[in-house]
């Protein structure tokens, strides 16, 4: 394992009117790791996301992020220019409703093949071969590559969305709620997949949920929220399985056994 | 022609030509980058020209000679008009001729016959944002083309060929100006797109309604946008014009009745009719 983390948050701090939506919120993600951040809804998980990947700026406290050549940049000084490379290239970002992410009106194949033509890809024979692996590889029938996204089932559109996502090979995925939205069987191949392809690609990933058994069956670390404060962290097991703060053990106490 | 007395020059008071000649500066330095003005009210609806007469009323003085034409024709309705309201307004001699111009506006083409140094061509220009219909929000295509962020220009591209094969935009086919800024190069037809490359003549561009000015400094690099496997090819019909003969010039396909008869003649018809003058003389020598 390298030997900085990939990014790194420290003391952030964010107020919505007299609202502490962050609070005193540090954390480090390390390359090929995958950390959640659960709590209930308002605890201040999508603000910390939206902070982290420089959409938003905290009132206090930083962020920096290691880039590919080794040098760190704080994520909201380095200007909108290289945060948007960063976004289309270096980063990723799933969204938990599709229509987000995607572009309804064009085409599977395009909206795979439009973040490499971002980045500079301009041979469509290899665009179009790209697109053709990446729908294969999140189980999408190649056949429907010039579908558009409006054809398919909501459990596609979020495999669409994966595979648009992790085609430039990033190094760090955000991830907010991926799996929302879905039913429980589409979920498990969707949690599957993801699972799968993070381990082969070695990405770390940052996963914003309020679904525990999806943190547990992806994350390494988990961090719990509330009231824009991390309550606990630790290991998905650790925390999961002993709860230290009460928070934490009512969270963990309300989730339903089938 | 007598000229219209009441009228300043050109129709524009000075002030308004000074504020357009500042746009066009501005637009001249940075190729390609679409530059607000405060567009008047013409005495012509909007989509008629009113950017590219604003333009041509700024630019031009008592010692130019003016050429419009429309779709090619110098001898269409708005392509009449504008001859004539300039004629009037500023009383200039006007010109088919494009050799003999030095302003030509134009709406839809541009000439077959080479432009030269010192001449200016001035497109009227409908819309002026190439990102228009794929990024909706004026706000955030202003912030690509400043981040000159335009995967989303290549994305369209590659649905073209997806659905038919090859890049099916045959006017307004979108460029890349000195490198930097995506222009839409106002609805010439893709067989013109090549002519703005390098062309030893100023282009500007008036859109009225729109209100912004572009231009295409003299000898400026216009690449239209394409794939390596899928390289830009302008479009022609495949015919020779019925009146000149001409196999290189851009056709206009003329239906001639109702049982499908049909005939194929040149759009420019300054560069027809000179051709078929040179065939006269040859055969009267």
């Amino acid at each position: 394992m390298m030997e900085t983390p990939l990014l790194e948050a420290h003391g952030l701090g964010l107020r919505f009117g007299t609202i502490p939506a962050l609070d005193g919120v540090s954390l480090e993600i390390w390359p090929g790791e995958v950390v959640a951040i659960v709590g209930e809804s308002g605890s201040g998980k999508t603000t910390l996301l939206r902070v982290l990947s420089g959409l938003l700026r905290p009132d206090a406290g930083s962020v920096a992020y290691r880039g590919p050549d080794g040098a760190t940049h704080s994520v909201h000084d380095m200007g909108e220019a290289a945060l948007r490379r960063l976004m289309r290239s270096d980063w990723g970002f799933v969204h938990q409703n599709p229509r987000d992410g995607l572009r309804m009106g064009v085409s599977a194949g395009g909206n795979v093949g439009e973040r490499l033509m971002a980045v500079g890809a301009r041979h469509y024979g290899g665009i179009r071969a790209e697109a053709t692996e990446w729908l294969r590889r999140v189980e999408i029938d190649p056949a429907r590559i010039d579908d558009t996204p409006q054809q398919f089932s909501g459990g596609m559109q979020q495999r669409l969305q994966i595979a648009r996502t992790l085609v430039t090979r990033p190094r760090l995925v955000f991830m907010d709620e991926p799996t929302g939205g879905l039913d429980v069987s589409v979920q498990a191949r969707l949690l599957d997949l993801i699972r799968e392809l993070v381990a082969d690609l070695g990405l770390a990933v940052l996963l914003v949920t309020h679904d525990i058994a999806a943190a547990r069956l992806l994350a390494h670390r988990l961090l719990v929220m509330r009231q824009g404060r991390v309550v606990e962290q630790g290991l998905t097991d650790r925390v999961l399985d002993d709860p230290q703060h009460e928070y934490t053990q009512l969270l963990v106490a309300s989730v339903l056994a089938a | 022609m007598s000229t219209a007395t009441g009228y300043n020059f050109a129709y524009l008071d000075e002030d308004t030509k000074r504020m357009i000649r500042r746009a066009i500066l501005k637009a001249v330095a940075i190729p390609g980058h679409q530059v607000p003005f405060g567009s008047r009210e013409m005495p012509l609806p909007y989509g008629w020209g009113t950017g590219g007469i604003q333009v041509t009323a700024s630019i031009i003085g008592p010692q130019d000679r003016l050429k419009v034409i429309d779709q090619g024709a110098d001898d269409t309705t708005n392509a009449v008009s504008i001859r004539r309201f300039f004629a009037r307004v500023a009383g200039v001699p006007t010109t088919e001729r494009t050799s003999e111009a030095s302003i030509i506006q134009t709406r839809h083409r541009i000439p077959e016959t080479p432009l030269r140094e010192g001449q200016i061509l001035v497109y009227q220009v409908p819309m002026p944002e190439p990102l228009f219909r794929l990024e909706p929000r004026v706000a955030e295509t202003k912030r690509l083309h400043a981040m000159a962020d335009y995967g989303l220009m290549h994305v369209r591209l590659y649905e073209d060929i997806a659905r038919h094969g090859h890049i099916a935009i045959s006017y307004n086919y979108p460029v890349m100006v000195n490198g930097r800024y995506l222009m839409a190069p106002s609805p010439i037809p893709a067989f013109d797109n090549p002519k703005m490359d390098r062309m030893p003549a100023l282009q500007l561009f008036g859109a009225g309604r729109e209100k912004r000015i572009y231009a295409v400094p003299p000898y400026t690099a216009v690449r239209s946008l394409d794939f390596e496997d899928h390289p830009f090819e302008p479009v022609r019909a495949k015919a020779a014009c019925a009146l000149c003969g001409s196999r290189e010039s851009y056709l206009d396909e003329v239906v001639t009745d109702d049982r499908g008869g049909r005939m194929f003649l040149c759009s420019d018809t300054d560069y027809c009719g000179e051709r078929q003058a040179a065939v006269q003389r040859d055969a009267a020598e």
